[in-house]
């Protein structure tokens, strides 16, 4: 596989080849379909909006829905106020959705459509909303898309009606899929503390099959409770790249204090969400959340063998990547390449701070980076285990090496959106991710005398 | 069960006044009491409708160019375009005769990742200069550019960037101005992809393979591997295929394309344009083929077969044809007592809807509800329409190529077959040289032929006439799981395939009846609800 790929160096500046990032609007229409009763509408060519729902349903595997704007060559050059306005018409007509959040592609940012004032301009129901992010496909990522759909949802929703703040917890869980979502919650839940989440694609992008179709379903954070959010004592916004901006938003606009946390991904990333709860509301942490981590500590001392002293890479969103490497470096595993598509020098710091001081010599962190330039990098100093989305499977396969699937978008492998990786619960499902993909390897490559019953 | 012209007025009722005038004009329900049924097709989209349309890029280099597999395709644009086409059509590709493992690079995605000051300032050095690189680094035997929507508005020349190119290196490298604007579906794509590969790249060859049939097949796409099956059977017949367009295709073997005897065209919608310019400057005749379904492969291979007017040639077809219905019969047989007398939706691209009702009735199964993504007119009503076709601003956006005769290359459609004129045209009565029928023809009374449907058409369809299978595309599966209703990606197979010719029948067969019959269907209701009865 991948025989083009040339052994030798070579000198690549421009552009990206097999690129470890895509544009803002996917971002923006996966966060919008966190709200309750959300239509996501993309204002550009219908390609964009056909596009991102293909991209979203096969990493779902589930219904998608969103409209699009359906730009013509006349649209282009006119702009695109008639296309939006009659869009916002038909959608509350025909699909009836609580809200519509309208998303702008590289297309209408590049005309320079002026959304506010298309908005303002056009037919909404009593009763229902609509919300806006831009959302330029040429700066950024996806995950850029998808913090400023979240920061719309403060600067459009948000309120707050200055009475005392409610004993609640506004969460900002970062471009995460539903199943963390679910267990983030759980685990807030767990600590005794009131929540809204926002957005929260549970119940949404992974909503049950009964016997009744349901065109919005029951998931998602409502309007009355992101505008409620306002009033909180307290937002954790996970994810400095996802959730930070908004979280930063909420605070000046409603005073609601703000503390940005890593999405806990790992042991210690999970340790600060509670003890930032803890710090917050001052409750005593059950003794169900000290057996979890217990049981989390338990197995790394237990299977530390598998996985300790090899070399990984890892490539992903940075609000993924940045507590994964953490956590491996718990787990005593030696990053060899850190790599991320989305830009932002911040990246290159918090790792390399990581590295430093694990005592980790000799690994090459990388922002705005492609998986060509990550391919180049094996081929050079091969890793004993790959982490990243699927789009690492060509690398895997041209240099044998075992991949984990983790992050966005995972296209080939089943049920993973379901199951969480982040708090303990978490914990546990990544070790055994990688401890499995280890041992099946060992199993695979080892002489017959070798192939043993236990490991 | 049915629905009538006043079930579907009742369906239109919810839509606002115009989008309902606009929507009238795109469902019909087949009559053949009435001469000439019209439908609208190939116009805009309307704002806000959840369309399953895509765009002119996706037609251009999703569809057509991407598969091209020695060539390097680059997108310029920001990077989402080039991301999201990066091997998601499934169209396989291997080394062969022609082409080694090294210049194959269809798992690769290249993007200029055009940044904000490339859309203030102009992208075009990042593209040369990536060209400039890619060329170092891989050496392939030609480079495409396609164009995402802003290229066009910033005015990015990329033809003077690939003409630049092109001498620089001494390679071909096309320029696709394919912005998703352009038109107002895929098909403007395929428009312009066909035109520019017309004028740039076929007729640049000189080997013609060797054969005494020798044929191209245009409109394949070999997605889950239908190009090989077609090919196997073609092969084992005594057919050299010169080249496919564009599945498992090479440039080098699309620069020898006009060197055959005969087009054949599997996707009508996405490669008409390059059979109607190939007989226009060469005189070659081209032949509408359907490899979807047992008894359509059949009567497709003694078409073809009749059009050299070869007993050798038509002996040896039925000879492949009692060879693999020998395996093929008994096994549709077993799924078509699973499956006989179900009904199905159809929503697909621009061909398939109408392949696929082949397929089905092989199982005993019809397609009730049948509509194109991105068809025109001819694709339903037959090519005799073309003439009376309205054009608008749409479609004047697309260039259109006028072709004249190649001084040199010309020869008369019956010269290429070897026939005489006489027995030429005789041929052409019964066989559909040169002539697409359309879907319309096949459908049976009170189905019903539906052009761009959406969102609301598709759930309010299910609810009134309850398939048991839905063949849809990925963006539409998991809704009409929702809904409870089956379904088979016809886009991408669901991942397996191929679906083509007589392994494939098989194969589609195998995963139509696992689709109805996977026993968690029956499990859709908890026991706690019972007596809650389905909606």
């Amino acid at each position: 596989m991948l025989e083009c790929i040339p052994t030798r160096k070579v000198e690549h500046t421009a552009g990206k080849i097999n690129p470890a990032k895509t544009c803002q609007p996917i971002g923006a229409m996966y966060a919008a379909l966190g709200i309750h009763g959300c239509l996501p509408h993309s204002h550009g060519s219908q390609g964009c909006c056909a596009y991102h729902r293909m991209g979203l349903t096969r990493h779902f595997r589930d219904q998608i829905l969103a409209s699009s704007s359906s730009f013509t060559e006349g649209a282009s050059v006119f702009g695109g106020a008639a296309n939006l306005k009659t869009s916002i018409k038909n959608v509350f007509k025909i699909y009836n959705p609580e809200i519509m959040a309208v998303h702008t592609t590289c297309l209408s940012e590049t005309i320079g459509d002026d959304i506010p004032t298309i908005i303002k301009q056009s037919e909404v129901p009593e009763g229902k909303v609509v919300i806006h992010a831009n959302t330029p496909s040429y700066q950024g990522s996806h995950i850029t898309g998808f913090s400023n759909m979240c920061k719309a949802m403060v600067s459009y929703l948000a309120e707050s009606d200055g009475t005392a703040k409610k004993e609640r917890v506004n969460i900002l869980p970062g471009f995460v899929n539903p199943g963390d979502m679910r267990e983030i919650k759980r685990i807030v839940r767990e600590l005794g503390i009131d929540l809204t989440m926002f957005p929260d694609t549970s119940d949404v992008v992974d909503s049950p099959l009964t016997d009744k179709y349901e065109m919005y379903p029951e998931g998602g954070a409502t309007v009355a409770e992101i505008r409620d959010s306002g009033n909180s004592k307290l937002t954790l916004a996970l994810g400095a790249w996802s959730s930070e901006a908004a979280g930063a938003l909420l605070q000046e606009k409603c005073s609601v204090p703000c503390v940005p946390l890593k999405i806990p991904v790992g042991l210690k990333a999970t340790d600060d969400l509670i003890m930032a709860l803890k710090d917050g509301f001052g409750m005593k942490v059950p003794r169900s959340m000290t057996i979890e981590r217990g049981q989390v500590v338990d197995t790394l001392i237990d299977t530390h063998f598998h996985y300790q002293g090899k070399k990984v890479a890892v490539a992903g969103d940075p609000d993924i990547v940045v507590p994964l490497t953490e956590f491996l470096l718990t787990m005593g595993m030696i990053p060899a390449y850190v790599m991320t598509g989305t830009p932002g020098s911040r990246f290159e710091t918090e790792i390399r701070h990581m590295l430093e001081q694990s005592g980790i010599k000799d690994c090459v962190v990388r922002a705005e980076g492609d998986l060509f330039e990550l391919h180049k990098w094996i081929m050079e100093n091969p890793v004993d285990l790959l982490i990243g989305t699927t789009h690492c499977k060509y690398i895997a396969r041209a240099e044998d090496v075992p991949l984990v699937r983790v992050g966005f978008p995972i296209f080939d492998r089943a049920v993973h959106y379901l199951m969480p990786i982040v708090g303990y619960r978490g914990c546990l499902r990544l070790i055994e991710m990688i401890s499995n993909a280890l041992l099946e390897r060992r199993d695979r490559d080892c002489t017959d005398e070798d192939y043993e019953l236990i490991l | 069960m049915a629905i009538t012209e006043k079930g579907m007025e009742d369906l239109l009722a919810t839509y606002p006044d115009t989008v309902k005038k606009n929507r009238k004009k795109h469902l019909l329900i087949k009559n053949s009491a009435e001469a000439c049924q019209q439908i609208e097709a190939n116009t805009r989209t309307i704002p806000g409708i959840i369309s399953q349309r895509g765009c002119c890029f996706a037609g251009c280099k999703g569809v057509v160019v991407g598969p091209i597999k020695d060539m390097v395709h680059i997108v310029h644009g920001p990077v989402g375009c080039a991301y999201y086409s990066w091997g998601t059509r499934r169209n396989k590709a291997r080394a062969d005769d022609t082409t080694p493992k090294e210049n194959i690079y269809s798992t690769l995605c290249f993007t200029t990742d055009m940044q904000e000051p490339d859309i203030v300032f102009g992208g075009e050095k990042k593209l040369s200069r990536m060209i400039d690189e890619v060329v170092e680094m891989f050496h392939p035997r030609a480079i495409t550019i396609s164009a995402t929507c802003p290229v066009g508005l910033i005015g990015d020349d990329i033809g003077a960037v690939a003409r630049a190119a092109q001498e620089r290196h001494g390679i071909q490298v096309l320029a696709f101005n394919c912005e998703g604007y352009k038109g107002v579906s895929q098909s403007a794509g395929h428009h312009i992809a066909n035109n520019n590969i017309m004028e740039h790249v076929i007729g640049k060859g000189t080997q013609r393979k060797p054969g005494d049939y020798v044929i191209n097949i245009l409109g394949e796409y070999n997605i889950g591997g239908d190009g090989w099956e077609i090919e196997r059977i073609l092969k084992d017949i005594g057919y050299t295929v010169n080249g496919i367009m564009t599945g498992d295709s090479s440039y080098v073997d699309i620069r020898n394309l006009h060197l055959a005897d005969l087009n054949l065209v599997q996707c009508h919608r996405s490669i008409n344009y390059i059979a109607e310019m190939m007989e226009t400057k060469y005189g070659m005749p081209w032949l509408k083929v359907n490899f979807i379904g047992v008894d359509a492969t059949c009567k497709t291979l003694r078409e073809l077969a009749r059009c050299f007017n070869d007993e050798a040639l038509i002996g040896r077809t039925e000879e492949v044809i009692a060879r693999e219905l020998a395996i093929v019969e008994p096994v549709i047989e077993h799924y078509r007592k699973i499956l006989n007398g179900k009904t199905a939706f159809g929503f697909v691209g621009g061909s398939r809807s109408h392949h696929y009702q082949h397929l089905l009735r092989d199982l005993g199964m019809e397609m009730i509800v049948a509509g194109y993504e991105f068809a025109h007119r001819d694709d339903y009503e037959g090519r005799q329409v073309i003439p009376t076709i309205k054009s608008d601003a749409d479609s004047r956006n697309i260039p259109e190529l006028h072709l004249k005769p190649d001084e040199e290359l010309y020869q008369d459609a019956h010269v290429y077959l070897n026939l005489t004129k006489e027995k030429f045209e005789e041929i052409k009565k019964n066989v559909p040289l040169g002539h697409y029928e359309g879907m319309n023809p096949d459908m049976k009374d009170g189905e019903v032929i539906i052009d761009d449907i959406n969102h609301y058409e598709f759930e309010e369809l299910v609810r009134k006439l309850k398939p048991d299978l839905i063949l849809t595309g990925v963006r539409d599966k998991y809704i009409a799981h929702k809904l409870g209703v089956p379904s088979r990606q016809l886009h991408s197979y669901d991942y397996t395939g191929p679906y083509a010719g007589f392994n494939g029948a098989m194969t589609f067969a195998r995963e139509v009846a696992n689709a109805v019959t996977t026993p968690a269907w029956k499990l859709v209701t908890a026991p706690w609800e019972d007596g809650k009865s389905k909606e």
